[in-house]
């Protein structure tokens, strides 16, 4: 019988012949802990009796969600981070090195076919290039530190299957937005996502890890994608590894198969407070908002800073909001400083914060006040997500938030991007 | 092992925001002082009402969101002695048997606020006794079983010093 992405990652990674559903204890290829969840994994880690890293070139802490610290306590806990990892050999990425998200495919420790965890719920981002990855908590992953296992459930997997190419002015975040509203924030739990055909294949790696990134915002385990030569391309000189690519078979079994029709898309937004909120932006057009957000693992990487600067040149933005940038990581902001991104985005107003997370988990750098309307790249819009629970949260495309940015209000990018 | 305390009754899709909001999680890792935030936008008294073995009774997809371990630990610590929901988010769900906070799936929609429930986890079972009937439950699986029968992964650790399901 046919196998998935998954059954096939799991088989490999476990040493058995395994389908959806079957239980495996597997080896990883590479774990991941952020300055959120690795405090209570070093806690985890000490409880357990644990004494070395199965194997430290293969574990990394990122301190990006608070970062730089902004209170006492964040500081103490990113010291014990320090501490740990100085200790125990592993990767550290510090303030200003960037998102988790953006740092671990970017700086070539995953490749095609591996099994990988972090202790973030949007570790699925690379699915993009054709790794399964997931989302774990912090005693999974002292586990995992330890042993270099896991336990997991083999999941089913429905599959999207996206013809035709987005037309202008509609981007992969469109895509992707549109699907969660369609199929809510748990059709997909417990299962893998596998998004193909020609709409994916057209895309640039950048915008398919904004896809994969959101596949847990539909319960999903991972967000799947196929190796081409897109992936080889962006992988060359990233990366020493060696990729082990793998396609799913023509008679694989699928929980659900889904057509989506890229042509007739047209720019979405989730509007608060979930994100399987999801309308036409028509809908919410021209509805006021204090402040635009570009940034997150989602949409900080460069050609979403490359659009945004596109729309915004040689204009400034509305006088009515604030503009806060977050890069996605230091590499992205490099470059966007290279080509004049940045000098765009800044002459036009924006505010340009420190790469990693930025305001989107509401810990610093941007928290909007009672009543206040924020239109954001992220991938939440919770209730209270940016540190305050009474504001009101979009989510669109980075040209739907730069386009806003211009008048102030959710403005359709295609109107500016002419 | 039994379990009985009141219900506290929530709707579907309770995200990991709500259960234990992201501004307090960075601040400290003292789980006890986290516990007195829990459910705090939804209800901000919560902490307050609850007494020793209470239940948190939700619809579908609890515990969405990010994969912050605090929420089931903050609810465990607020003394809540297990949470039944419709379904489950899949991180939520392995968080909560690894740190060995119960969760039960069934059908939560016959159970209102303030019912008076007892839980068997060995038997799977869940009676409402408010209303004296009894709610067929989604077996768990061994291994969640083997976890939770030694108190948590750490305690699995610390007794096996690896993955041991045998
Ligand atoms: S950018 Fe936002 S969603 Fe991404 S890892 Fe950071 S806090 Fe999480």
């Amino acid at each position: 019988m046919g196998k998935t992405i998954s059954e096939k990652i799991f088989s490999q990674h476990s040493g058995e012949d395994v389908y959806a559903g079957d239980l495996v204890i597997a080896r990883l290829d590479f774990v991941m802990g952020q300055d959120g969840t690795a405090p209570l994994a070093i806690h985890s880690f000490n409880e357990m009796g644990g004494k070395t890293l199965f194997d430290p070139s293969k574990v990394a802490f990122v301190i990006d969600h608070s970062a730089p610290s902004p209170l006492e306590g964040v500081s103490a806990l990113h010291k014990l981070m320090r501490e740990f990892s100085h200790d125990k050999k592993l990767l550290l990425y510090d303030i200003g090195d960037g998102v988790c998200h953006q740092l671990v495919p970017e700086q070539g420790h995953v490749v095609p076919g591996d099994l990988v965890v972090g202790a973030d719920s949007h570790t699925c981002t690379y699915g993009a290039i054709n790794v399964f990855s997931t989302g774990v908590g912090s005693t999974d992953l002292a586990a995992a530190m330890i042993s270099g296992k896991l336990w997991f459930k083999v999941p089913e997997t429905i599959q999207f299957r996206c013809e035709g190419i987005l037309q202008p002015g509609v981007f992969s975040k469109d895509l992707i937005l549109r699907i969660i509203g369609d199929i809510s924030a748990d059709g997909a739990t417990y299962m893998a996502a596998e998004f193909t055909g020609e709409g994916i294949a057209q895309m640039e790696i950048e915008e398919r890890f904004t896809i994969a990134n959101m596949a847990i915002e539909m319960g999903a385990k991972a967000g799947l994608m196929e190796y081409d030569e897109k992936v080889e391309a962006w992988l060359s000189g990233r990366t020493q590894k060696t990729p082990r690519p793998v396609a799913p078979d023509p008679d694989a079994r699928y929980h659900e198969v889904k057509i989506y029709d890229l042509r007739q898309l047209e720019p979405q937004v989730a509007c608060p407070h979930t994100v399987d909120n999801v309308s036409p932006l028509q809908e919410v057009e021209n509805l006021p908002i204090q402040q635009a957000f570009l940034g997150t693992c989602t949409n900080g990487r460069l050609l979403d800073l490359e659009v945004a600067a596109r729309i915004l040149s040689g204009k400034k933005i509305s006088r009515d909001l604030r503009f806060i940038v977050a890069p996605a990581s230091r590499a992205v902001y490099l470059e966007a400083m290279n080509r004049g991104i940045i000098q765009t985005l800044v002459e036009a107003g924006a505010a340009v914060v420190t790469p990693g997370c930025g305001p989107c988990v509401g810990t610093h750098n941007g928290v909007p006040s009672d009543g206040e309307v924020v239109l954001s790249t992220a991938n939440r819009n919770f209730k209270g997500r940016m540190g305050n629970s009474k504001a009101f949260i979009y989510l669109a495309s980075p040209a739907t938030v730069a386009a806003s940015a211009l008048t102030g209000k959710i403005t359709d990018p295609r109107s500016v991007l002419a | 092992m039994l379990l009985k305390g009141k219900a506290f009754v929530f709707g579907n899709d309770i995200n990991t925001d709500y259960i234990i909001s992201g501004k307090y999680k960075f601040k400290t890792l003292d789980m006890n002082e986290l516990a007195r935030h829990v459910m705090e936008d939804l209800d901000p008294d919560f902490y307050e009402k609850i007494n020793k073995g209470d239940m948190i009774v939700a619809g579908s997809n609890f515990g969405c969101g990010s994969s912050r371990e605090q929420a089931p630990l903050a609810i465990k610590h607020a003394n809540i002695s297990c949470v039944l929901a419709s379904s489950f988010a899949r991180i939520f769900y392995r968080n909560a048997i690894n740190t060995g906070l119960p969760v039960i799936e069934c059908d939560t929609s016959q159970i209102d606020d303030a019912d008076v429930l007892e839980v068997d986890l060995q038997k799977g079972i869940v009676y409402n006794k408010t209303k004296s009937m009894e709610i067929p439950v989604t077996p768990l699986p061994d291994v969640m079983i083997k976890i939770l029968r030694d108190g948590g992964l750490i305690q699995h650790f610390q007794k096996h010093g690896d993955f041991n399901f045998d």
